[in-house]
């Protein structure tokens, strides 16, 4: 069951900062040419495939307590943001991501830098900062989700499954993955790590859960009914007594 | 230097976000969790509870900022 919800969980973080990734891509490549793009990729993921292969083997070494510990913190604080936002993005109190607005804002960024040289280092700068800074994100998801269980190839496992999925849609649609519903991933992802935050951190600080490893339903439960329990109090308070408290 | 104070920003920026009340919350939280199921106790709820409060009281912050600036 764990094991099911570490994959699944690994799967809808990574593919929301792939979408985002291959946004920046796609509008290097469509305005600046492939080449440089292509290189800028390659370069990224070279980096974080050497970043991924010196932490991984390390985290083996942790003890399993005080991983949990520090990881559970870690996802706690990092899933809370996320449901943060899900929280107010759902409320209309922030901008939903909208992968076609960013991915016009990137274009004409693009073509204001009308140089085309040989060698692009603006178009293979551009794709290696989107690739590798979307990709450490990925590489953080997939090292604390997996890290938690001492099974990071299970995460990594969720991972690639979204990296075929979104570079096959991607491929296929040659347009930025605006039709997947991101906002609603987001929300899945925030409940996902601040559920996973909550079970590890508190078994990490010495903590026994009643009904053991059944208890992580009921704290994913807990969080659902908390996420949208505020979305629908805050849909329903007035302004003016919003303002007023 | 400079790369590396933005290198500390991105990690900053990805982890704790916009409200660093909430990550606040959450250490002393997870630390009195710690202490007291070293100490004999088993304070299960108060993770789910720290949560609760944190994530309630940071977006009504929120709310409530853009409620002052609508009226």
């Amino acid at each position: 069951m764990h094991d099911l919800l570490v994959v699944a969980a690994a799967f809808a973080a990574s593919a929301v900062e792939m979408v985002e990734a291959l946004t920046i891509v796609l509008a290097v490549g469509m305005t600046r040419g492939w080449r440089s793009a292509g290189w800028g990729v390659a370069a990224a993921l070279a980096a974080l495939g050497v970043i991924v292969v010196v932490l991984g083997p390390a985290l083996s070494e942790i003890p399993i307590d005080a991983l949990r510990l520090v990881v559970g913190t870690l996802l706690l604080i990092f899933g809370l943001q996320w449901l943060r936002k899900a929280v107010l993005r759902a409320t209309g109190l922030k901008a939903k991501h909208d992968e076609d607005a960013i991915y016009a804002e990137e274009v004409a960024q693009l073509r204001a830098d009308g140089r085309r040289p040989t060698h692009d280092w603006y178009a293979f700068t551009v794709a290696f900062k989107g690739v590798f800074l979307e990709g450490l994100e990925v590489a953080f998801i997939v090292v604390t989700i997996g890290g938690a269980q001492h099974s990071v190839g299970l995460a990594a496992l969720g991972a690639l499954g979204a990296l075929v999925v979104v570079l096959i849609a991607g491929i296929k649609v040659h347009a930025p993955l605006s039709r997947v519903p991101e906002n609603t991933l987001k929300f899945a992802v925030g409940v996902m790590l601040t559920s996973f935050g909550i079970f590890w951190g508190a078994e990490g600080a010495g903590v026994s859960w009643p009904g053991a490893e059944a208890s992580l339903l009921v704290v994913i439960a807990f969080v659902v009914a908390l996420s949208f329990g505020l979305v629908a109090l805050l849909r329903t308070v007035a302004p003016e007594e919003l303002a007023a408290s | 230097m400079k790369y590396v104070a933005r290198f500390g920003r991105f990690w900053y920026d990805f982890i704790v976000g916009d409200d660093w009340t909430v990550a606040v919350v959450v250490i002393i939280a997870m630390a009195l969790t710690t202490f007291l199921a070293h100490h004999g106790r088993n304070p299960w709820f108060l993770l789910p509870a720290a949560v609760a409060l944190t994530l309630t009281w940071s977006v009504w912050r929120v709310a409530r900022q853009h409620a002052r600036k609508r009226t």
